[in-house]
């Protein structure tokens, strides 16, 4: 396909597999190797997105994760739809599809530009001065929010998976160019387990970005080099080389978190369902180098957005890497002599040079001589004033610096497709400031360097501001064997690579952080994906937003996907030279991890769907999935929440489970009751401190119910306990609460009372339980039981015996949360499956019904008991509760000394109660606030309490609640209303918590 | 994620340990001897350290100990670990120089994120190798 900017050899890309994909609704031509940036360039196509705020047209300035405006839509309209892609970062693959976004109706022609021609309007800080006063920002921000932005999220599932995967490392290093790789290789050499991780997908770094045979090492050409280092470390026994992976997060103790890309190039039809899209890696590394590169910044003069206006270095990239030639007709605008080696590769690979423009007074003579060699023109001492050209830059103009204006009559326009510009490099010290390390300003590169690490780390190459590549090499040679040694691995190979490279051009800077401009009305972009201006940096600083933290957020600089990779350091100069203050002491503001942008997918990981919060279920789980309960969360566990049978509603079936167990037998699972087993010579006395009430005479044989409160006071869990011998006890908690009851006993019996003996063990998972509940469930237990009579006479209320069935050891515990004739059997584990069919079985007869969480709820409520964290709620005492009894006198306790603060000895607070309502056909909505009056007030009528729990009762056929009511112990029988949102309060009455007494006849 | 190191098992992820307020607070032995207000101060106060801190883990999902440590609450660096009961160890606090009253590295505080010539060592300032460490 025609490929109009392609060379005719050369590149990394493989010319035997063409590409065909679509950028905009248009079909193009590229190679294998290319990226979509790389493609569309070698197509001509330079204008491929509109900018955030005004929709200027933006074409490719960078190369790789810095670029700040070509953002596509990938895959639009699909499932895998990703916004806000990079270009430069988009490996191309056979079919891909690429939308431009941020436009409307189209690229060419968007209607949003007219944000563009009112940008006089649209200054730093217009949405925050526009629309806090007047009808708010709250009014304005959807019709903000639709029209700026940029790409359209998924609206589907992500049809991809992702996975975590962690690592413990020697040494880390994050990047792979020359610095990288040596430091890689010398690690490796020893031993040590070493991680090289590379962004893109070839190792290399700057020596890909350069013509072939420019640079020898060893020996070897720069790209043979580099295939046998990386050769090298991969044949180390622990060494491991990681492409299309993006270090983004560095974190405490040398914690680092990366996101590798393992099919994202591959055609859409060619990924493997059955592997991961991307993987992140959460790396622990005894040592880290950072070999992250150098970013260079564009120059900030007017017009220095257009498509066409290139970053030199990227331009050597496509040049080198993808054989594209960006422009046949080039100018260079750069203050540094980096950009230089651009005009002699364009020039070699048959571009026209139309110039070269150096804002410095002068530039080396070695470098003039070779422009001169080649025939390209060259102006010292020269700015651009404007560039010209719609969706292409097709003219510069230039004049004279003349300090801080252009010289008058100096003007020139010179004609050009391409501007590779280059206002310097700044060290990519992003990961090595998320480190906390700490930077200082280095004068002779113009830009920020790491100084001082923070944790074990060292910084080599370009990120540590060495240009020099033989430099490069040696420093990371040096970090990569200093690193093993740290790591306990000796004998580094200590050779440093030979590097010959007799046309290498020094890096000399002098700053130039924002160009004179000609007119008023120029503008000239600092932040390109932001769409932040030099002006706007002015009016910052006059309206007060002086520091740079400030200057930053008033104007949104560096705040775009980007990072602010291209514009912080310009920024800070520029800052610097309005406030006429040293650029060490303006700062930088703060780089926060991620480097750049990662997928929730990724993150997420495998953590999504029914793992997302992996559910306990019981030993009997299966029995209750097999006759279609319906089940609810608890906690971590899955618990069954009513067994409808066909044609049942949740209401019926709930209804019918509770008949069944007060007037014959219901069968409850109650597995996942917390479970401690509690032993020491001290476990009685221990009992006795935490619980509020009194266990220091409670016999062997024996349960008892607790509460547990807080040193505040407050009631936090509850349960039985039963006394298995005197120096042993099986406590039980609540089902959500276990594991803090656990964490909390521990506390109390390590740190507070060290000197009982006391050994706390979870045995929740070990027993299985099926509480038998009502009229019948004697019988079934004494067909159950092989050795023990289960008659109440003989085997009383709040007891418990060991016994068998079927020759298995269980324990059978005479307690109940029903207030019924109930029996609870612990069995062991394995056995519960078996249980609970044997008692299905065996209790047909007599009429057996298993009922599930709700009906628990619904007959406890009956009976009056309260679910701690339901009925309660971090508030409430036990006096609150009306348990008084349970309160004991002799002894200290966990929050004792708290139950008379004069808080919580108030009469007047909320207090346990039953409510019932006036029409019994009405169940009051739980959480409904409850009012002293049927009229509401101005102001609000005081809210005296609300519902925790209410239902409708099959057993009293009418509505029950329970709730809190200040000052209702006392008010028994007094009328209340219960707020509703639908009409009229509804009239209740207060009663006694009893139902069974209330309204039973319950003794 | 922090490395904390248990004195009973070694150096592990912070994920495996619960956090447990500020250590050195015991209970009182007799708390109906106390006011309302002495018992408040108990229950309710704590103090709220910038810098060295001694505070309470558990090693909730490994040995299951509760253990002390002097942790930097600016840095978060870890200082020392010591058993329940003993008295916290004698430690170099490190020197605070930001207005803040934070050290010179490691908190993150604006002031430190950028250091002047005048605060690097010679060793730094002739420094070409590794950026540091
Ligand atoms: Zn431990």
């Amino acid at each position: 396909m025609n490929q109009p900017f392609r060379l005719p050899e050369g590149g990394l890309i493989d010319r035997d597999k063409p590409v065909t994909f679509r950028f905009d609704g248009k079909s193009y031509g590229g190679f294998a190797g290319d990226t979509l940036a790389s493609a569309l360039l070698a197509n001509g196509v330079h204008h491929v997105a509109r900018s955030f705020k005004y929709h200027r047209p933006r074409g490719i300035l960078g190369a790789g994760p810095e670029d700040p405006a070509a953002l596509v839509q990938l895959e639009p309209n699909t499932a895998r739809t990703e916004p806000n892609l990079r270009a430069t970062e988009i490996e191309l693959y056979e079919g891909l599809n690429a939308g431009a976004q941020n436009c409307w109706p189209s690229l060419g022609f968007d209607i949003g530009a007219i944000n563009d021609v009112f940008s006089r309007f649209f200054p730093a800080g217009f949405y925050y001065k526009t629309f806090m006063g007047g009808p708010g920002w709250m009014f304005f921000e959807r019709f903000i929010r639709a029209s700026a932005g940029l790409g359209v999220a998924p609206g589907e599932i992500d049809p991809d998976h992702y996975e975590h995967t962690n690592r413990h490392c020697d040494v880390l290093i994050i990047g792979a160019g020359p610095a990288g790789l040596a430091a890689a290789r010398a690690a490796a050499s020893t031993g040590a387990r070493v991680i090289l991780a590379e962004q893109t997908a070839h190792p290399g770094g700057q020596l890909l970005d350069e013509a072939a045979g420019q640079t020898t090492i060893d020996g070897m050409s720069a790209r043979d080099w580099v295939k046998a280092v990386r050769e090298e470390i991969e044949a180390a026994p622990e060494a491991m080389v990681l492409t299309r992976t993006n270090g983004f997060g560095y974190y405490n103790d040398n914690w680092f978190a990366l996101c590798q890309q393992l099919q994202d190039h591959l055609p859409l039809a060619e990924r493997d369902a059955n592997k991961p899209r991307q993987r992140l890696w959460h790396v622990r590394a005894r040592h880290i180098i950072l070999a992250t590169g150098a970013i260079e910044r564009p120059l900030v003069f007017a017009g220095n957005d257009r498509p066409g206006v290139m970053l030199a270095g990227a331009v050597r990239h496509y040049l080198h890497r993808h054989a594209v030639l960006p422009g046949r007709r080039a100018a260079i605008l750069a203050n540094n002599n980096s950009a230089w080696q651009t005009a002699f590769d364009l020039k070699t690979a048959g571009a026209e040079m139309a110039a070269i423009l150096d804002t410095r007074p002068d530039a080396p003579q070695v470098l003039r001589d070779r422009a001169e060699a080649l025939g390209i023109p060259v102006k010292t001492g020269a700015a651009v004033t404007g560039t010209l050209g719609r969706r292409r830059i097709k003219a510069a103009r230039t004049g004279d610096i003349e300090g801080d204006r252009i010289a008058i009559g100096s003007a020139e326009m010179i004609g050009c497709d391409l501007l590779a510009v280059s206002g310097g490099w700044s060290p990519n010290v992003a990961l090595f400031s998320q480190s906390r390390g700490q930077l200082r300003y280095d004068d002779d590169i113009a830009g920020f360097r790491p100084a001082r690490s923070w944790q074990e780390e060292a910084t080599v190459g370009a990120a540590n501001g060495t240009f020099d590549l033989a430099a490069c090499l040696a420093e990371g040679a040096a970090a990569g064997a200093n690193a093993a040694r740290v790591a306990g691995f000796d004998d580094a190979s200590q050779s440093v690579p030979r590097v010959s490279a007799p046309h290498a051009i020094d890096y000399d800077i002098t700053p130039a952080w924002r160009l004179p401009m000609e007119r008023k009305t120029d503008r000239a972009f600092v932040d390109m994906h932001n769409d932040v201006t030099s002006k706007d940096l002015d009016l910052a600083v006059r309206e007060g937003y002086r520091s740079v933290e400030h200057a930053k957020r008033y104007t949104t600089l560096g705040m775009g996907t980007d990072q602010g990779k291209t514009s912080s350091v310009n920024g800070f100069g520029i800052l610097s030279e309005i406030l006429d203050t040293p650029i060490p002491e303006i700062g930088v503001t703060t780089y926060r991890p991620p480097f750049k942008p990662v997928t929730f997918g990724a993150v997420a990981g495998q953590h999504v769907g029914a793992n997302f919060h992996p559910r306990r279920t019981t030993p009997m789980h299966e029995a209750h999935v097999e006759v279609g309960a319906t089940f609810e969360i608890v906690g971590d566990w899955l618990r069954a929440r009513v067994y409808p049978r066909a044609g049942e509603d949740f209401d019926a079936a709930l209804q019918r489970e509770c008949k069944a167990a007060r007037t014959q037998l219901g069968m409850l699972d109650a597995s996942t009751l917390g479970k401690i087993d509690i032993r020491g010579k001290n476990a009685r006395e221990f009992l006795n401190r935490i619980y509020s009430n009194a266990w220091l005479k409670l016999p062997p044989g024996r349960c008892r119910y607790g509460l547990m409160l807080n040193e505040d006071g407050m009631v936090f869990d509850d349960g039985v306990t039963a006394c298995l011998s005197d120096d042993h006890f099986h406590m039980t908690t609540t089902t959500g609460g276990a594991a803090g009851v656990l964490n909390w006993l521990e506390d109390y019996a390590q740190t507070e009372w060290p000197d009982l003996e006391v050994y706390l063990t979870s045995v929740t998972e070990q027993w299985a339980v099926a509480s038998l509940c009502g009229p019948n469930s004697t019988a079934l237990m004494a067909e159950l039981l092989d050795d023990l009579d289960p008659d109440p006479e003989s085997f009383p209320f709040m007891s418990w015996r060991p016994a068998h069935i079927a020759g298995i050891p269980v324990r059978v515990f005479r307690i109940s949360f029903t207030g019924e004739l109930s029996y609870e059997i612990n069995i062991p584990a394995r056995y519960g499956r078996w249980l609970w069919d044997r008692c299905m079985a065996l209790g047909e007869k007599h009429g057996i019904t298993p009922y599930g969480t709700e009906g628990m709820h619904l007959l406890r409520a009956e009976a009056g008991f309260v679910i701690v964290g339901q009925d309660t709620d971090g508030t409430v005492t036990p006096i609150d509760l009306g348990m008084d009894w349970a309160v004991k006198k002799t002894a200290d306790f966990v929050g004792a000394r708290s139950l008379t603060r004069p808080d919580t000895a108030r009469t007047d607070r909320r207090q346990f109660v039953g409510l019932l309502s006036e029409d019994p056909t009405i169940v009051l909505p739980e959480g409904s606030q409850i009012i002293a009056t049927p009229h509401e007030t101005e102001p609000r009528t005081p809210m005296i309490g609300y519902v925790t729990s209410s239902y409708m009762s099959p057993n009293f056929s009418r509505s029950i609640a329970l709730g809190l009511v200040e000052g209702g112990h006392t008010r028994m029988g007094e009328p209340v209303y219960v707020a509703n949102k639908n009409g009229t309060p509804h009239r209740a009455s207060i009663s006694p918590v009893n139902f069974l007494k209330e309204l039973g006849g319950a003794s | 994620m922090l490395i904390i190191t248990c004195p009973y098992c070694g150096p592990r992820e912070q994920s495996e340990f619960h956090y447990g307020g500020e250590a050195h607070i015991a209970r009182p032995a007799d708390p109906q001897a106390l006011t309302d207000g002495q018992w408040a101060e108990f229950v309710f106060m704590r103090s709220n350290v910038k810098g060295v801190f001694a505070e309470r883990w558990n090693h909730s999902s490994g040995c299951r100990k509760w253990f002390n440590a002097l942790r930097d609450t600016s840095t978060d660096r870890f200082l020392a670990v010591y058993e329940m009961g003993a008295k916290p160890p004698q430690i170099d606090a490190p020197e605070l120089r930001t207005p803040a009253g934070e050290p010179l590295i490691g908190s993150g505080n604006d002031e430190t994120k950028v250091m002047t010539e005048a605060e690097m060592t010679e060793a730094e300032m002739t420094e070409d190798l590794g950026g540091g460490s």
